[in-house]
């Protein structure tokens, strides 16, 4: 990807006002879709997200299911009113590759083989898309995991970094990710210290290579504390409220 | 090949009990090191119906690619660049896993990721591809044929294509009369660097480089990093396992330093093919 337009002014803001270690606003609503299992509904900077899981349930078709373990299912979708130009409805390439390395980055997480013979759905919808939208579907797909109560080892966070202006920032914008130079979306497992994504448009020289998956590990984290504190507002309440109550 | 077709590829547990004690040895079943690559072999201008072709053999991976040129109209927003499509199949005869049918998300997966290579390496200038700006340019297409698959086909994939793209002769169009007309003479590509993917595989503890598909029905997790003389350009985890980031900071030095040596062996293409 080669730059044209400069993207960051000379007071280091980004086109959205943001430096270059600022997250855009993260929102997560848990327990947005009545009937699923767990759900969640995330808006990362313009993204509007909905994650629904269902399951563990019975596999259709059933030569699908596995002795041992449960069968996880993802499907990232966007609707055809979610971009600029309207969607295809049909899956592209594009959906069924993401389809699949969320599928990977997930599974790390689960524990499977609780639940043999059954099905784990897992359905993201985009409904605004924004840069990073993988990212974020992850994220939220992770809560609504949580919230469908599925053994997990760990919450999986998503954020991307990349390189703008041959400066690498974190969590890159629709505009940063069309006109920018890089583009390394990562999921990671911060107690667990595991990576569970990792992709890269873009090119990178090759000391920034580190200094980017560690930048959106850092980005990761903070996204991290927003699940936790997304859980912990729909099953416990406020947290301020809780501590007012203690004292 | 899906997930699932992966794992009916049964290893037996004895198998897999050597192949455990020989890496907690440092050595792999085929006695290679973990950072060694299989024999590779490239042969191109192997089909002469296509503008260009080259077929490569890692090991018993065998790949073919063929570049078919064309005109049409430019990709959306990029107006005023020719247009470059990598496709991939594996074919039913490559294992006795595979069955006819249109491309599964693997193979989804592996004609996107070797795209990503060439796309984001800026390997071949598209700039210089445009007949009539923002309406006509050149559209290459990559077409990759997987004949025999034993394992790291994303590599041999890669391998195949960037020789197929390097050693084509590009058509030259003209425009007469609001019509575009093949003059029959070639040019060279233009062609500004060369994308090099290396495939590592981590199985427990151990990240291999280029794994067979035996040694890709036991892994964990996978990862692919591609390169150029600049840097980095493209990467794809893959399969359902992590990596801590450490060991991903390892693969992307030894994708820096094995790169080198297949670029170095992709010049050579260059050159012989002028």
């Amino acid at each position: 990807m080669t730059q044209t337009r400069n993207l960051i002014d000379e007071d280091g803001k980004r086109t959205d006002g943001r430096g270059p270690d600022e997250l855009r606003a993260v929102r997560i609503t848990v327990g947005s879709v009545k009937n699923a299992d767990g759900s969640a509904f995330i808006e990362f900077g313009k993204n509007k997200i909905l994650a629904a899981v269902y399951g563990p349930r019975e596999v259709h078709p059933k030569h699908m299911a596995l002795p041992d373990r449960c069968v996880l299912r993802c499907r990232y979708h966007m609707v055809p009113f979610s971009t600029d130009t309207r969607k295809n409805p049909a899956p592209s390439r594009r959906e069924v590759e993401i389809s699949k390395v969320m599928r990977e980055a997930l599974e790390p997480a689960l524990m499977l083989q609780d639940y043999p013979r059954a099905a784990i759905d897992v359905f993201v919808e985009v409904l605004q898309s924004d840069g990073g939208s993988r990212c974020a579907g992850i994220t939220a797909a992770a809560v609504a995991l949580a919230d469908a109560g599925i053994s997990m080892h760990d919450l999986v966070a998503s954020c991307a970094a990349g390189k703008v202006n041959d400066k690498i920032v974190l969590d890159i914008n629709d505009e940063e990710d069309k006109e920018g130079q890089a583009d390394m979306p990562v999921a990671y497992m911060p107690r667990l210290e595991q990576v569970t994504l990792l992709q890269l448009d873009g090119r990178l020289a090759p000391d920034q290579f580190d200094e980017c998956i560690d930048k959106a590990i850092g980005g990761c984290k903070m996204v991290y504390e927003i699940q936790k504190q997304a859980l912990m507002q729909k099953y416990f309440g406020n947290e301020t409220e809780l501590k007012e109550e203690e004292q | 090949m899906s997930s699932s077709k992966r794992s009916t590829i049964i290893v037996e547990h004895l198998r897999k009990q050597q192949m455990w004690d020989a890496l907690s040895r440092g050595k792999r079943l085929d006695g290679r090191d973990f950072s060694e690559i299989r024999p590779l072999v490239i042969e191109t201008d192997v089909i002469k119906k296509a503008n260009g072709s080259a077929r490569v053999k890692l090991g018993d991976t065998d790949v073919i690619a063929g570049v078919k040129i064309e005109t049409g109209e430019p990709f959306e927003g990029l107006e005023n660049k020719g247009a470059l499509i990598v496709s991939a199949e594996v074919l039913p005869t490559a294992s006795p896993y595979i069955e006819p049918g249109p491309p599964d998300e693997e193979v989804v997966e592996l004609a996107r990721v070797v795209d990503r290579g060439v796309r984001e390496s800026e390997m071949i200038d598209l700039e210089k591809l445009v007949l009539v700006p923002g309406k006509i340019v050149y559209t290459i297409f990559v077409d990759c044929s997987v004949l025999n698959a034993d394992g790291n086909l994303f590599d041999a994939t890669s391998y195949a294509t960037v020789s197929a793209l390097l050693t084509s002769k590009l058509p030259v169009f003209e425009m007469q009369d609001q019509k575009v007309v093949d003059t029959g003479s070639t040019q060279p590509m233009p062609v500004t660097s060369s994308p090099v993917s290396i495939t590592a595989a981590r199985i427990g503890e151990h990240v291999l480089i280029d794994p067979t598909a035996e040694e890709e029905a036991c892994m964990d997790s996978r990862i692919t990093i591609t390169t150029t003389d600049e840097g980095f350009c493209a990467t794809q985890k893959g399969y359902t396992g992590s990596f801590t980031p450490e060991q991903i900071k390892k693969a992307a030095q030894a994708a820096t330093i094995k790169g080198k040596e297949i670029r170095a062996k992709l010049k050579g293409l260059t050159v012989n093919n002028g």
